[in-house]
C-alpha cells in the first residue's frame, strides 16, 4: 500500500456465502472508501443483500472482510459476533426496515441506543418530527414510510462510521422516497454510507461510487456518475436505463 | 473387492453372524455375563435387535423425513398391549393377534398423523407428545383392569405356540427378534430407495420447495407417519412375545426420548446408523444397570457410586457428547473417516449431492423454529 | 356449591403451578426457539433444593421464617444450576435449535437420574409450613390454604414478570429478541446475555414450582418435574408459544379443565380432555390462544 494514502474503510476480498445449498456470494471484492455514498446496485438476486448481510455477519461467510474503525485500526470482521461488528461503529437499515412492531416508536429508538456511543435524539427528532409526535405508538401500526424513518432514525441515532442502508425507499411514495433521500443525503455529509438502491434517480442524487454485482461477483467498480452517464453500460449491467428511474 | 459390494454385503454377513450366533458357546467375559448362547444373554441380544428395529422405525420419521415426534412410543406399547388384549383378553390366536394389532398399528398413527401433521415444527412435536401422554394415562389408569396399570400385564400363554414360551425357547424368541429387525431394516431400504423416500428426503431438506413441484407433503408425511407407526407397533408384539407381558414402561415419554437418544447416538438419516443406536442403547442400560449392582461399583466412594448407580445418568451425559463432540452420531463419525481416507486416496472428497448419513440433523435444525404460535405472522429471524 | 367453589381454587392452584413452569418455558421458547426439555429437571432440584436446605441448612427449617429461608436456598440452586447450564451447554451450540433441544433432552434424563442416585426414587416427605397447613371456609367450602398460597405467588410472579419485561432494559431487549432476534444483535445487542437471564430467570420460576408442588403435594419424587412438564408443555403451546399473559391464561384454562373433568367425568378424564384442548386449538387457532408476547 503507498504511503499516505488512507485505507479504505471496508474492504472484502474473494467472500463466499453458502447458504442451504445454494452458493450466493461467489469471491465478492470491493471497498468503501471513507466518505461518500457507494452505491450498491445489481439485479434481483444478484446478492446485494447477502453482501450486506455478510459484513454483519447476519450470513455464515469466508473470505477477508476488514473495516477500518475511526482510530484507523483495521478489524478483521469475519468470524465476529454482529453485536461486536455493529459496536465498531457500523449502522444497519434492513430491505424490510425490520422495526418492532410490538415496541413503541420509543421503545425502538431506546432499544437502539448503543452503550458505546452518544446518543441524538434531537438531531433525530428534528429530522422527524412525526416520530416525536408518534413516540408512545406501536411501530406496527405505523405506515410504511413512518417504519422507514424509524428504521433509519435507529441509524442516526449512534455516532457511527459506516452505515449499510438495504433499499430504504423500496416500496414508497415518491415524495417519501424524496423525503429519505434527503435525510440520507444530509447523513452522508457526516457518515460514510453503503447504498443498496434500485431507485437510479436516488443513487444519482446521492452516489459518489459504485459497485454492481451480478451472479455473486462483482462486476463494475468506478465513479457512480460515470456509470450513469452511460445509459448502454447501465442498462448492459443492471437492465434498466438510467433515466427511466424507477425500480427495476 | 470394492467399496460398494463390501456395503451391499455388509449386511448379509451381519445377519449370517447373527443368525448363528445361538450356536456358540463363546464366553466373552465383560461383555456378557454368560455364553452366548444362554438364555440370559440371548434374552439381552433380542432385546437390542428389536429396539435396533424400532429405533429405525423412528429414524424413517426424524431422520428420513426430518419430522420430529416426541410421541413413538405411543405405536409400540399400542402393538405391545393391542397383541397382549387380544391374546389374553379376548383368547384370539396368536395370528388373529398379529393381524388385529396391524390393524391398530395402521389406524392409530393414521388418526393421530393425520391431526398432528397439520401442523409443523415445535407445534407437531407437542401434539405428538402429548397423544403419547394419553397413552400412558389411559395405561396407568387401567380402565375395567384391561391394561394393568402401574403393574403392567403378563401375557396368557395358552394361545401361544409353545415354540415362543419358556426360558428353554429364548433363541427362537432370538430368531423372531432377528426377523422382525430384517424385515423392518428391508422395508427400511425398500421404501427410502423409493420415489416415495426420496420426496421424504426432499421434503427433510426443503418442504417448501417439494410443495412447488406440485407434490403434497401431506400425504408423503402421513404415510412415513403410519409406516413407522406400524414397524414400532410390529415391534411391540415381538417384545410382549420376549418379555411374556407389556410394561407401563414403554408409554411413557421418557421411552420415546430414549428413540430419539438411539437414534441420534447412531446416526439419524443413516439406517445401519439407527439400528447400531437402537443395540447399543440397550445394550449399555442393561449393561448399566448390572454393573450399578455389582460389587465393584458398590465398593467405590460415594461420590463415583452414586451416579455410576444410574444407567440413565450416564446415558444422558453420553448423549450429550455424542450431541457435542459427535455430529451425525456413530454413522456420521465412519463417513468421514471414509471422506478423509479416500481423500488421501487422491479421490476428489464428495461434494454437496447427497446428504452425509446421519447429518440429518443440522438438516431439521431450522425447521424446529418455525412452529405455531410463531407462524402466526411475526417475522422471527428476519434480518 | 362448595364443590364447584373448591375445584375453582383447586384448579387455580394447579394453574399456578403450570404457569410458574410453563412461564419460564415460554420466555426461553420465545426467545431461543429452544424447547427446554430440562425445565423439569429444574423443578426436580427446586424441590430437593428446599427440601435439603429445611433439613441440614443452619436456620433454615420446615416452618415460617426457616422454610421462606429453604425455599429461597432451593430458589438459587435452580437458579444457578439453569443459568450454568445455558452457559456451558446452550450457548456454545448457538442457533442450532435441534442440537440445544437434544442437549434439554439429554439433561432432562441425565439430571433426575443423579437426583434419584442421590436421594433414591421413593417419594420424601416434604415440609408443609403452617400457613398452608389449615383450611380456610369460603361460601361453605373448606379450602385447603395451600392453594391461595400457590395462587398468591403465581400472581406476585405475573405482576412481576410484566413490570420487568415493560420497564426494564432487558425486558425491552427480551420482548425485541421474540420478535426479531437478529435485528437485536444488529442493533449491536449481545441478545446472549438475554439468553442466560431467561434461562436463570425460567430456573427460578420453575424451582419456586418445585418447592410449592412439594407443600401442595405434600411429597416429593425425583420424576414429578418431567410429569408436569408436559402439561406446563401443553399450556406453553395453548397460550401461543411465547407470551406471558397468553401462557397465564392458558394455565388457569388448563387447570380448571382438568379439575372439573377429573371429578364430575372420571379420575384420568381431566389428563385426556386437556390433550383434546391442545388438539382443538392447534387445529381451529394454529397460533394459540395469543401470538403476541407479554
Amino acid at each position: 500500500m503507498i504511503e499516505g494514502s488512507p485505507p479504505p474503510l471496508l474492504r472484502m476480498a474473494d467472500v463466499h456465502v453458502r447458504l442451504s445449498g445454494s452458493h450466493i456470494l461467489q469471491g465478492v471484492d470491493l471497498t468503501v472508501r471513507r466518505g461518500g455514498v457507494t452505491a450498491l446496485l445489481g439485479r434481483n438476486g444478484a446478492g446485494k443483500t447477502t453482501t450486506v448481510k455478510s459484513v454483519l455477519g447476519l450470513v455464515p461467510s469466508t473470505g477477508t472482510i476488514e473495516f477500518t474503525g475511526g482510530d484507523g485500526r483495521a478489524h478483521t470482521l469475519s468470524g465476529r459476533r454482529t453485536h461486536d461488528v455493529v459496536r465498531l461503529g457500523i449502522g444497519y437499515a434492513p430491505e424490510d426496515r425490520e422495526v418492532f412492531g410490538g415496541l413503541t416508536v420509543a421503545e425502538n429508538l431506546t432499544l437502539a441506543e448503543r452503550r458505546d456511543s452518544a446518543h441524538h435524539h434531537d438531531r433525530v427528532y428534528e429530522l422527524f418530527p412525526e416520530l416525536k409526535a408518534r413516540s408512545r405508538q406501536l411501530a406496527g401500526t405505523l405506515s410504511g414510510g413512518q417504519q422507514q424513518m424509524v428504521a433509519i432514525a435507529r441509524l442516526l441515532l449512534n455516532d457511527n462510521q459506516l452505515l449499510l442502508v438495504d433499499e430504504p425507499t423500496k416500496g414508497l411514495a415518491p415524495l417519501l422516497v424524496a423525503e429519505v433521500a434527503d435525510v440520507l443525503a444530509r447523513a452522508a455529509e457526516e457518515v460514510t454510507i453503503l447504498l443498496v438502491e434500485q431507485n437510479l434517480t436516488v443513487v444519482r442524487r446521492m452516489a459518489t461510487d459504485a459497485v454492481v454485482v451480478d451472479q455473486g461477483q462483482v462486476a463494475w467498480t468506478g465513479s457512480a456518475p460515470e456509470l450513469l452517464a452511460d445509459p448502454d453500460r447501465t442498462r448492459e449491467l443492471l437492465g434498466v436505463a438510467p433515466s427511466g428511474g424507477a425500480h427495476a | 473387492m470394492n467399496r460398494k459390494n463390501l456395503g451391499r454385503l455388509g449386511p448379509l454377513v451381519v445377519f449370517v453372524v447373527l443368525a448363528l450366533l445361538p450356536y456358540s458357546t463363546l464366553q466373552i467375559p465383560g461383555l456378557f455375563d454368560g455364553v452366548l448362547n444362554s438364555p440370559g444373554t440371548l434374552q439381552l441380544l433380542a432385546l437390542c435387535l428389536i429396539f435396533g428395529g424400532v429405533a429405525l422405525s423412528y429414524d424413517l420419521l426424524f431422520g428420513f423425513t426430518g419430522l420430529l415426534s416426541f410421541g413413538h412410543a405411543l405405536y409400540f406399547a399400542a402393538g405391545t398391549y393391542a397383541a397382549n388384549l387380544a391374546l389374553t383378553e379376548f383368547g384370539l390366536g396368536l395370528g388373529t393377534a398379529v393381524a388385529l394389532t396391524t390393524a391398530v398399528g395402521v389406524l392409530l398413527p393414521l388418526v393421530v398423523g393425520a391431526v398432528a401433521l397439520r401442523v409443523e415444527g415445535i407445534a407437531f412435536a407437542m401434539v405428538t407428545l402429548a397423544t403419547a401422554q394419553v397413552g400412558s394415562i389411559i395405561v396407568l389408569q387401567d380402565p375395567g383392569g384391561l391394561t394393568g396399570g402401574e403393574e403392567g400385564l403378563a401375557v396368557s400363554r395358552e394361545p401361544i405356540p409353545d415354540v415362543f414360551v419358556g426360558v428353554f425357547n429364548t433363541v427362537n424368541k432370538y430368531w423372531l427378534a432377528l426377523a422382525y429387525l430384517v424385515f423392518v431394516y428391508v422395508v427400511a431400504a425398500w421404501v427410502t430407495s423409493s420415489r416415495a423416500g426420496r420426496v421424504w428426503q426432499a421434503i427433510r431438506e426443503n418442504e417448501r420447495r417439494v410443495e412447488v413441484l406440485g407434490m403434497q407433503p401431506y400425504r408423503f408425511k402421513l404415510l412415513v407417519f403410519v409406516l413407522a407407526g406400524l414397524l414400532a407397533a410390529l415391534g411391540g408384539v415381538v417384545h410382549l412375545l420376549l418379555l411374556g407381558g407389556s410394561t407401563p414402561r414403554v408409554t411413557t415419554a421418557d421411552f420415546t426420548l430414549g428413540l430419539l437418544i438411539m437414534v441420534v447416538l447412531g446416526g439419524a438419516g443413516s439406517r445401519w446408523g439407527a439400528v447400531l443406536g437402537g443395540v447399543l442403547y440397550t445394550y449399555l442400560d442393561s449393561r448399566l444397570t448390572d454393573l450399578a449392582q455389582s460389587p465393584a461399583v458398590q465398593d467405590l466412594p460415594a461420590w463415583l457410586r452414586v451416579p455410576l448407580s444410574e444407567p440413565l445418568f450416564l446415558l444422558g451425559t453420553l448423549f450429550i457428547l455424542v450431541v457435542f463432540f459427535v455430529p451425525g452420531g456413530i454413522a456420521g463419525l465412519v463417513a468421514r473417516l471414509q471422506e478423509r481416507r479416500a481423500g488421501r486416496r487422491s479421490a476428489p472428497p464428495p461434494t454437496g449431492g447427497t446428504a452425509v448419513p446421519g447429518r440429518a440433523v443440522e438438516q431439521v435444525r431450522d425447521r424446529a423454529a418455525r412452529g405455531v404460535g410463531v407462524g402466526a405472522g411475526q417475522p422471527r429471524d428476519g434480518a | 356449591m362448595s364443590t364447584v367453589v373448591l375445584l375453582t381454587i383447586t384448579g387455580l392452584g394447579l394453574a399456578a403451578l403450570y404457569f410458574l413452569v410453563a412461564s419460564g418455558l415460554s420466555l426461553i421458547f420465545g426467545l431461543m426457539g429452544v424447547l427446554n426439555f430440562a425445565h423439569g429437571a429444574f423443578l426436580t432440584i427446586g424441590s430437593y433444593g428446599t427440601w435439603w436446605a429445611a433439613q441440614n441448612l443452619p436456620g433454615a427449617g420446615a416452618t415460617g421464617w426457616g422454610f421462606i429461608y429453604a425455599v429461597a436456598f432451593g430458589v438459587a440452586v435452580g437458579t444457578f444450576v439453569a443459568a450454568l447450564i445455558e452457559l456451558a451447554l446452550i450457548r456454545p451450540l448457538y442457533e442450532r435449535h435441534i442440537e440445544q433441544v437434544l442437549v434439554t433432552v439429554g439433561l432432562s434424563l441425565a439430571l433426575v437420574a443423579l437426583v434419584r442416585a442421590i436421594w433414591g426414587a421413593d417419594p420424601r416427605p416434604f415440609p408443609r409450613p403452617e400457613i398452608a397447613r389449615g383450611t380456610t371456609s369460603i361460601l361453605g367450602a373448606n379450602v385447603p390454604n395451600d392453594r391461595f398460597l400457590l395462587i398468591a405467588t403465581a400472581v406476585v410472579v405475573l405482576v412481576a414478570v410484566l413490570a420487568f419485561l415493560r420497564f426494564t432494559r432487558f425486558g425491552l431487549v427480551i420482548r425485541a429478541g421474540v420478535e426479531n432476534r437478529s435485528m437485536v444483535t444488529a442493533l449491536g445487542i449481545d441478545v446472549r446475555k438475554a439468553f442466560t437471564l431467561v434461562f436463570a430467570i425460567g430456573g427460578a420460576f420453575a424451582a419456586l414450582a418445585g418447592a410449592l408442588g412439594g407443600v401442595y403435594l405434600g411429597s416429593i419424587s425425583p420424576g414429578q418435574g418431567t410429569s408436569l412438564l408436559i402439561f406446563a408443555f401443553i399450556v406453553v403451546v395453548i397460550g401461543g408459544m411465547s407470551s406471558i399473559t397468553g401462557t397465564a391464561m392458558a394455565a388457569v384454562l388448563v387447570g380448571l379443565v382438568q379439575q372439573f373433568a377429573n371429578y364430575y367425568l372420571a379420575s384420568g378424564v381431566g389428563d385426556l380432555s386437556v390433550v383434546l384442548l391442545l388438539a382443538m386449538v392447534l387445529l381451529v387457532r394454529p397460533g394459540g390462544l395469543t401470538a403476541r408476547v407479554a
